[in-house]
C-alpha cells in the first residue's frame, strides 16, 4: 500500500489538472469584466484593447446622454416597483407552502418556480400577446406585471430556504407562551427570515435591472429600459460610451454585492 | 412533561390552519399574468393564417415542412448542449478548489463567482466583443506571436459565441455544485485514500457519483439559460448564426406574424422542457444510486 503522503504521480497530475482547469476558470469569470472597465477608460473612438491612450472622456459623456439616462432612471423605478412587489407577493407565498409537505404546496411551489427554466422570451411573447388581445395599452404597469412574474421566483427560493432553517419549536414556545401569531411573527419569524427575503430581493431587483427577454416585446418607446437601450447601441454603432454605461454598472453593482455580503450574507443565501 | 416536538399537536388557534390563503395573491397574479398568457400563445399558435381568421395545425406543418427550421430548432438545442458540456469542465475544478480552501480564500472565489451572475449580461457580453473584436485582445495576441498574418474573424463565430456563453452562464453551474460539494461527508474521501485509492479513482469512484445531484442541478439551469440567451447569442453570433430566440424575435417584431412566432415558440419551449425534465430525471435516478 503506497504512503498516501508521499506525492505520487496520480496526486501530481490530478492536481496539475484541477489547478489548471480552475485557474483557467477563474480567469474567465473574471476577465471579462476587467476587460470591460480599462476600455472605458479609452481615450480613442474604437474598442482597441489595450487602448492607446487613457482618459475619462466617455464618462464624461453620459451627462449629457439624455437617452441612456432616461432609460437608466425608467429601470431604476421598475426595478423599485418589481421587487416592491415581488417581496410581498413572494414572502406571503413562501410562508404559505414552506411548511407544507401536501401536495397543493408542492405543486404551487413549481407553478412558481417555473419561469425560471422556461425560455423566457416565450413568455415575453405570450405577454405581448395578452396585454394586446386583452386591449391593454403597453404602459409602465404592464412591463412591471412581466418582470415581476419572472422575479418572484428568486424571492420565494431565498426566503423558502432560510424558512425551512426555522424550528417549529420555536414557534409553538412563543406561542404556548401566550404570543399572538403577529406578534409571533415580527419577533421569531422575521428574524429568522430577513436575510433569506434581503437576499431575494436583491436578486430580483438584478434580475429585473437586467431583464431582457420580457423587456424586449414589452418595452415600448416611452419605457425604454437599459438593458435594452445599450443593446441596440451595441447592434447598430459599438459606441464606446456603452463601455463608460458597463463601467458605471459594474462599480455600482461591486458595491451593491459587498454591502449584501455584510448585511444579509448574500453568497451563503445564493447556495 | 416530556413531550418531543414532533408528536405535540398544536392547539386550535383563531386563524390557525388558514396560512394557505397567503399563497392566494400570488396565485392569483400567476393565474392571470403567467398562465392565461401562456394558454393564449397555445390558442394563437393554432391559428391557420397570420390574419388569424380560422384554426389548423398549419403553423406546425409550416415549422416542420421545412429543413431550415429543423436546422435552426437543432443547432440551438445543440449550442445549449456544447456550452453545457464546457462549463462542466471548467465549473466543477473550480468548485472542488472552493472545497479545499480556507476560509478567507472561500469568500473570494465565492465573489469572483457571484459578481458576473449580477453584472448585466450585456455587460459581460460586450466584453466578449471587445475580446473577440477584430481589434481585440485574442487577434492582437495572436498577431503579435505571429500565428496570424491578418485579423481573425472570431466574433460572429459560433466557437467564439460558446466561449462568451460559457463565461456569462458559468456561475450557474458552479454554485450548485458547491453546494453539494460542501456537502460530501470528507471521511469518505479519507477513507478510500486510506483503502489505497489514488487521487483519481477517489475523484472517479466517490467525489464525482456523489456530486451527480449538483451536477444535475448546474446542468439543467445552464442549458435553460444558454439556449435563451438572445443578447449573447444576437451580439456574439451576429446575423449569420440563427437561433431559435431571434427567430421568434424577428416573426413577431418585424414580420408581425404571430401565429407562426407562437408555433415557434411553442416548439422551443416543448424542446426546451423536454430536455430539463430528462435531465431531471438522471437527478432523480442518480440519488437513488447514491441511497442505495
Amino acid at each position: 500500500m503506497p504512503d498516501p503522503r508521499r506525492p505520487t504521480w496520480g496526486t501530481f497530475s490530478f492536481g496539475l489538472v484541477m489547478g489548471t482547469l480552475s485557474t483557467a476558470a477563474l480567469l474567465l469569470l473574471a476577465a471579462p469584466t476587467l476587460v470591460v472597465l480599462v476600455t472605458s477608460f479609452t481615450d480613442g473612438y474604437s474598442l482597441k484593447f489595450p487602448p492607446p491612450s487613457y482618459s475619462l472622456r466617455w464618462y464624461v459623456s453620459l451627462l449629457d446622454a439624455w437617452q441612456l439616462q432616461d432609460a437608466a432612471l425608467t429601470s431604476l423605478q421598475l426595478g423599485v416597483v418589481v421587487t416592491g412587489v415581488s417581496v410581498v407577493l413572494g414572502t406571503a407565498a413562501a410562508l404559505a407552502i414552506g411548511r407544507s409537505r401536501k401536495g397543493w404546496a408542492r405543486g404551487l411551489d413549481a407553478l412558481f418556480m417555473s419561469p425560471l427554466v422556461l425560455p423566457a422570451l416565450a413568455f415575453g411573447l405570450a405577454s405581448l400577446m395578452f396585454f394586446s388581445t386583452a386591449g391593454i395599452e403597453l404602459s409602465f404597469l404592464t412591463l412591471a406585471v412581466g418582470h415581476i412574474v419572472v422575479s418572484v421566483p428568486y424571492v420565494l427560493r431565498t426566503t423558502l430556504a432560510s424558512l425551512a432553517q426555522l424550528d417549529p419549536a420555536l414557534l409553538e414556545s412563543s406561542e404556548s407562551l401566550g404570543a399572538g401569531r403577529l406578534y409571533t411573527f415580527r419577533r421569531v419569524t422575521l428574524p429568522t427570515i430577513r436575510n433569506g427575503i434581503g437576499a431575494g430581493a436583491f436578486i430580483a431587483f438584478m434580475s429585473s435591472f437586467d431583464n431582457i427577454p420580457v423587456s424586449l416585446f414589452m418595452a415600448d418607446a416611452r419605457n425604454e429600459v437599459l438593458p435594452i437601450r445599450m443593446w441596440q447601441i451595441l447592434e447598430n454603432s459599438l459606441d464606446v460610451r456603452a463601455a463608460a454605461v458597463s463601467g458605471v454598472l459594474i462599480v455600482v453593482t461591486v458595491f451593491a454585492m459587498v454591502v449584501m455580503e455584510r448585511v444579509a450574507g448574500l453568497s451563503r443565501q445564493l447556495r | 412533561m416530556v413531550a418531543s416536538t414532533a408528536d405535540t399537536v398544536a392547539p386550535a388557534k383563531p386563524l390557525a390552519g388558514l396560512e394557505w390563503t397567503l399563497a392566494l395573491p400570488l396565485t392569483a397574479f400567476f393565474a392571470v399574468f403567467f398562465v392565461t398568457p401562456l394558454l393564449l400563445l397555445v390558442v394563437v399558435s393554432l391559428f391557420a393564417d397570420s390574419e388569424m381568421t380560422r384554426f389548423g395545425l398549419d403553423q406546425y406543418a409550416k415549422f416542420f415542412g421545412d429543413a431550415f427550421n429543423w436546422k435552426v430548432l437543432g443547432s440551438t438545442l445543440f449550442l445549449g448542449v456544447k456550452v453545457t458540456v464546457l462549463t462542466l469542465l471548467f465549473g466543477y475544478p473550480l468548485a472542488w478548489l472552493y472545497t479545499r480552501s480556507g476560509p478567507r480564500m472561500q469568500s473570494a472565489l465565492i465573489l469572483v463567482v457571484i459578481l458576473p451572475l449580477l453584472t448585466s449580461v450585456v455587460v459581460r457580453t460586450f466584453a466578449w466583443v471587445v475580446i473577440l473584436g477584430r481589434d481585440g485582445i485574442v487577434n492582437n495576441l495572436l498577431l503579435t506571436l505571429g500565428l496570424a498574418e491578418t485579423p481573425l474573424r472570431l466574433l460572429y463565430t459560433e466557437n467564439g459565441l460558446v466561449a462568451a456563453l460559457v463565461q456569462v452562464q458559468m456561475p450557474l453551474m458552479v454554485l450548485p455544485l458547491i453546494t453539494t460539494l460542501t456537502r460530501l461527508d470528507p471521511n469518505l474521501l479519507d477513507a478510500s485514500s486510506a483503502l489505497g485509492a489514488g487521487p483519481w479513482r477517489t475523484f472517479f469512484k466517490v467525489t464525482l457519483p456523489l456530486s451527480l445531484p449538483g451536477i444535475v442541478a448546474g446542468c439543467l439551469l445552464t442549458y435553460a439559460a444558454s439556449v435563451t440567451a438572445f443578447i449573447t447569442q444576437s451580439l456574439v453570433g451576429g446575423g449569420q448564426l440563427l437561433f431559435m430566440p431571434q427567430y421568434i424575435y424577428q416573426q413577431t417584431i418585424t414580420l408581425h406574424n404571430w401565429p407562426f412566432a407562437a408555433a415557434i415558440s411553442m416548439v422551443f419551449m416543448v424542446s426546451v422542457l423536454g430536455v430539463v425534465m430528462l435531465l431531471n430525471l438522471l437527478g432523480r435516478a442518480s440519488k437513488g444510486y447514491i441511497h442505495a
